[in-house]
């Protein structure tokens, strides 16, 4: 049975949801809405005229092949991102909550990145690799590999891959740790009285009792990938070398931000609206069948 | 204690307001921070003392490209600074903002303060005057780039550091001399669209865009894959290939790697001067930039970069009385000769130069005057007095995006080159219907 809480009359419940409207309308709606307005016209920098266009940005956008390109690299990017911070994520945890002592310890260390800004971490990062002073870079050139990102588009898609997930394994560890702290034990000692080692038990109990979180998580991280990586990718790369760097997010913030282009930017985030749409749509569609709660 | 510090509080709350409303504020907004901000800092602060009626406040408001967009943000929400620091890059755009800006010489002759344009180099002012002759915004910061030698590099690798070098040809061959001798890092570059592009076209009296490298008008397309321009990305791309170029990066991440002493060439802008002359611990030389001499057997001049001070409408006629005033104590010839001699930029009028030298300047200090003097030795020609092209800022983005496919080995320059044209000129389309 499904319990309803009924109200009389229906000033109360306007009253309960008008923030959650309010906040939504301000903040969400007002400028999604600025933004399809803005995308039908060429305006110049300042706003002192504006030309209507139509649909003619977004046919600039979609015949230009590095914007066709930029796709792709986002869909790489985020799929990176998302797996290499969820796998190590959930490897952590699961070895944190097999711990008996000292457990407290590990969790706070590996909860700490989480506190380092994402435009810090691409600093961090950044040093590390830096081409000619980096400690990492001159450790591998002692090795003799010539390490050098700014010329190279697989080291830096590799570069923001890994400095994006880094502070994002502590925030995935954190959900994953108090998820497999609620996995019953009695469950899983019954396994083990009937002779399932320890990954078979961690495979066919407890992975699919994670499946929320996982998928929660999953959500979650490819948002991550889509917006706020774009701190990391700014300080690190600036979208180079050849935009093999350029996410979506990052190409509305150029163009709008550095080439004045606001026609162009309101265009490009009118369809990175819908690209999130239609992958949050999937996502709830077919992944979240596979999830058992 | 605490009763004097609420007591001073109260005073200076209650002083403040009369001081600002007896004296005329006017904001500059500027892009300087270190050495040059303190310097910027002071030429504000000798302004403010040296008269009581107005006050000029200066706020540094990132780097150049986010000090632009800072005012124009601020002129769409109406909250404009009166002066503008825009770098030269974004002149088109500041020029197409007609409503936006109030041109400087329309300022200087309302205020009444003395002005002169024709104390200005030709080839600075040039970039920032309509063909008409109307100065639109006044030349602030303008560098030209020049050849920094490291000498004990050179020495270090038994090459000798008086070798000429005034041609890449001759260049070419030190390089591969500075290689064999040990050297890692024997030529580095800031600026690579500005230096290796921009200026080599202009210095080499070759078009980098249709109209007059777009002076003659909006519909302007880029020519920068010629010839001339082919033929020196295709070495540069080779010695990069060689290891006798480095690549460090779009801005200028290769000072550090001069200024380190790791590097024994260095392509950057005349402005390098005053980080150079404050870290380098060895023996520096200035040469002029090196020409083809294949391409041409006397080169022609090379252009600006840097900034100019903007002055936004929607102002106070009393106001602009103080901009005026500020503006012309700026191009002052004394301010300007410091403000040459301390930073390695160019002096923008001719007496400050005439200045310099008079006080022993150049003397002291061998190769500073390069600079100039690669800048005024000919008068320009349409291919060299500078650019104006709209949305020139992401322009150069994808011309740094091909030249380091370029140096990368990936594309020839020649492919790139067609890329950066056909990729570049899709945005001059877009700027020309913007601003039609």
């Amino acid at each position: 049975m499904e319990k309803r809480v009924t109200f009389r009359g229906w000033l109360l419940p306007l009253a309960l949801i008008a923030p959650q409207v309010i906040i939504s309308a301000v903040f969400f709606f007002y400028p999604a809405g600025q933004a399809v307005w803005q995308s039908l016209f060429i305006p110049d920098p300042f706003g002192l005229s504006s030309q209507f266009v139509g649909l003619g940005n977004f046919e600039f956008l979609l015949s230009d092949k590095y914007y066709r390109a930029s796709f792709v690299t986002t869909a790489v990017f985020s799929t990176l991102v998302t797996l290499c911070s969820m796998i190590p994520a959930l490897f952590l945890a699961v070895i944190a909550d097999r711990l008996i002592k000292g457990s407290g310890v590990y969790r706070t260390l590996l909860i700490w990145p989480y506190a380092v800004a994402p435009a810090v971490a691409g600093v961090l990062w950044l040093f590390m690799f830096n081409t000619r002073v980096g400690v990492v870079s001159w450790y591998l050139s002692q090795l003799g590999y010539d390490w050098n990102h700014v010329l190279n588009d697989t080291e830096a898609m590799g570069l923001v891959v890994v400095a994006s997930a880094w502070g994002r394994i502590s925030y995935n560890f954190l959900f994953f740790f108090a998820a497999l702290q609620s996995v019953p034990r009695s469950v899983i000692e019954a396994a083990a009285i009937d002779g399932a080692h320890f990954w078979r038990r961690f495979f066919t109990i407890v992975l699919p009792l994670l499946s929320p979180t996982a998928f929660f998580l999953l959500v979650v991280n490819v948002v991550y990938a889509f917006f706020e990586t774009f701190g990391v990718i700014h300080t690190i790369t600036g979208g180079g070398p050849q935009q093999a760097t350029t996410i979506l997010v990052y190409k509305v913030f150029s163009d709008g931000f550095v080439g004045q282009d606001l026609g162009s930017s309101s265009a490009q985030s009118v369809i990175l609206l819908i690209v999130v749409g239609l992958l949050t749509v999937i996502q709830f569609k077919y992944v979240e069948k596979r999830v058992h709660y | 204690m605490k009763k004097n510090f609420l007591g001073a509080l109260a005073v200076t709350t209650a002083l403040s307001p009369v001081a600002a409303m007896a004296q005329t504020e006017v904001q500059f907004w500027h892009a300087f921070t270190g050495r040059l901000g303190e310097l910027v800092k002071a030429q504000v602060e000798e302004f403010n003392a040296s008269q009581d009626e107005f006050v000029v406040v200066e706020s540094h408001k990132g780097n150049y490209s986010e000090t632009l967009n800072a005012g124009i943000a601020a002129f769409r929400a109406g909250e404009q600074p009166h002066v503008l620091m825009v770098f030269e890059v974004g002149t088109a755009t500041m020029m197409s903002a007609e409503g936006a800006i109030r041109p400087v010489y329309e300022v200087m002759a309302e205020s009444g303060a003395s002005f002169d344009p024709d104390a200005y180099i030709g080839s600075v002012k040039g970039y920032y005057t309509t063909t008409d002759g109307d100065m639109l915004s006044l030349p602030f910061n303008s560098s030209t780039p020049v050849l920094w030698v490291n000498r004990n590099a050179f020495e270090a690798a038994g090459v000798d550091p008086d070798t000429d070098l005034s041609t890449w040809e001759k260049v070419g061959d030190v390089l591969e001399q500075l290689k064999a001798g040990g050297e890692d890092c024997p030529l580095v570059t800031a600026w690579q669209s500005w230096i290796h592009l921009e200026n080599m076209s202009a210095y080499h009296d070759v078009p980098f865009a249709s109209q007059d490298n777009g002076f003659a008008g909006l519909d302007t397309e880029l020519m920068l894959n010629g010839p001339a321009q082919v033929a020196h990305l295709t070495a540069m791309g080779d010695w990069a290939k060689d290891g006798k170029f480095i690549y460090t990066g779009r801005r200028n991440e290769g000072g550090a790697n001069f200024r380190s002493g790791e590097c024994a060439l260095f392509t950057e802008s005349s402005a390098g001067y005053a980080g150079i002359k404050a870290e380098a611990e060895f023996d520096f030389d200035v040469r002029p930039l090196p020409y083809w001499e294949a391409v041409t057997s006397e080169p022609q001049n090379t252009i600006i970069g840097g900034a100019s001070l903007w002055v936004m409408e929607g102002h106070d006629p009393e106001e602009y009385k103080g901009v005026g005033e500020f503006l012309s104590f700026l191009s002052s010839s004394d301010v300007q000769a410091n403000w040459h001699q301390n930073t390695g930029y160019l002096p923008i009028t001719a007496e400050a130069g005439e200045v310099t030298r008079a006080a022993g300047f150049y003397d002291e200090n061998p190769g500073t005057d390069i600079a100039v003097i690669q800048m005024t030795a000919k008068e320009p020609t349409a291919n060299s007095k500078g650019l104006r092209l709209g949305s020139f800022d992401q322009i150069r983005g994808i011309i740094d995006e091909e030249l380091e496919a370029v140096w990368s080995g990936e594309k020839t320059a020649q492919e790139a080159m067609d890329s950066a044209k056909e990729r570049g000129d899709a945005l001059l389309r877009r700027f020309e219907s913007a601003n039609q």
